[in-house]
């Protein structure tokens, strides 16, 4: 009896978590937006910025950002959109350790390694 | 290019929207229309799609603080099969020609429309378990959940999870290689072989499409197959177009939009395999 009464409370702070991973998320997505937007805007004031090539290597996104070209921007934007769900799983580890589900830490993080595999592949082979 | 921008922008909303209704990856209605109606490069299509799939699970994510309807473990626990998929097909895809990518298009969507007539056909009830695989017991599968419009709580057991596993991990494969959500296999995965309930089926896969695009969208990204001036305009779409879609799919009959959508995959999939065969 103890016991269940243990793991509703751990359900009910588990699920307290997930509001909280789902306040995270906004702001993750708000970020993505904002970047997006604003190389949106960009291109609009300078059209001709279209024929040139878009940036791939973060190197080449960072030199765009700080001197405002819009591809860059736009293509920050995407990058923080596609971390978003990434982000969901990081924030996940957290919520499973906050209720000392230790076999979902171990479970999230094992997912988290693979796509920290996947996205190293992705950035090295090309 | 404001045309093209226009275009980009309305098909999002549109693809956001029925994504996040149907429980779709939103990649489905985005391809063809890069494909067939703008004669983009299927390479460009198919980086745009994956963005679409992410944008559709986050913008749904984000309409709602907490989904009370999603399995966070069972999420969690299959996303290592899924992951797993979707490197290998993301690594694979560098090898296949692009003819071979329109006939597995093609292939998908036929699939995709059987499956819903499948659904429409179905009987009405649903059966929920009640017993439970130890496997499921062990790893805490088990869920439940307030069905709105039963009106009660529907505590579920699943059953046969390394079968569930197994077509996760097909499911990866074919979200990598094809740069697609994968939302119908992730639901016949849950649904069909876990006998998890419909409902918490498709709110797990929308939050697992995510997951799983992201595996294969770097891959893309760094790649060069993300075009920002497509991806962009559309990503904005249907960011809103989901938000709304999430909200809508409360007041709306499942069972309407399916007949609406299955003639609709069905020419998308037909034109898609011409398209293919016209290569030769």
């Amino acid at each position: 009896m103890a016991k269940d009464m243990k793991q509703t409370q751990d359900e009910k702070n588990l699920a307290h978590m997930e509001v909280l991973i789902g306040q995270i998320m906004r702001i993750g997505v708000a970020l993505a937006l904002a970047a997006m937007l604003i190389g949106f805007v960009l291109l609009c004031l300078n059209p001709h910025a279209n024929t040139q090539p878009f940036p791939t290597r973060l190197s080449g996104i960072w030199q765009g950002l700080i001197t405002w070209q819009p591809l860059a921007w736009m293509m920050f934007g995407l990058l923080l959109l596609i971390f978003t769900p990434v982000l969901r799983v990081v924030v996940s580890i957290f919520a499973f350790a906050k209720i000392h589900d230790h076999l979902y830490v171990a479970i999230t993080t094992l997912v988290l390694l693979i796509l920290c595999v996947a996205i190293a592949y992705g950035y090295h082979a090309h | 290019m404001v045309t093209q921008t226009l275009i980009m922008l309305v098909t999002g909303v549109v693809a956001g929207a029925l994504g996040s209704i149907l429980g779709l990856g939103g990649g489905i209605i985005v391809t063809p229309v890069l494909t067939i109606f703008m004669g983009l490069d299927i390479k460009y299509a198919v980086g745009a799609s994956i963005i679409a799939v992410i944008a559709t699970s986050s913008g749904s994510a984000v309409a709602f603080l907490k989904d009370d309807v999603l399995n966070l473990r069972v999420a969690m626990f299959l996303e290592i099969f899924t992951t797993l998929g979707a490197l290998l097909g993301a690594i694979l895809s560098g090898f296949f020609h692009a003819t071979v990518l329109y006939f597995l298009f093609g292939a998908l969507l036929i699939f995709q429309a059987w499956n819903m007539w499948q659904k429409l056909r179905g009987s009405k009830t649903e059966t929920v378990l009640a017993q439970s695989d130890p496997l499921a017991e062990k790893l805490e599968l088990n869920g439940e959940y307030y069905d709105k419009q039963e009106g009660k709580t529907i505590q579920y057991g699943l059953e046969h999870v390394p079968g569930g596993a197994a077509v996760m991990f097909g499911a990866g494969i074919a979200s990598g290689l094809l740069g697609i959500g994968s939302g119908a296999f992730k639901v016949m995965a849950m649904d069909g072989v876990m006998k998890m309930p419909l409902k918490a089926s498709s709110a797990t896969s929308n939050l697992m499409m995510g997951v799983t695009a992201a595996a294969s969208a770097t891959v893309y990204f760094f790649n060069g197959m993300i075009n920002p001036v497509i991806a962009v305009p559309m990503a904005l779409g249907i960011l809103g177009g989901s938000t709304i879609g999430s909200h809508v799919m409360q007041y709306l009959p499942a069972r309407l939009i399916r007949k609406i959508f299955i003639p609709v995959v069905l020419i998308m999939a037909l034109q898609l395999i011409f398209k293919g065969m016209a290569v030769f």
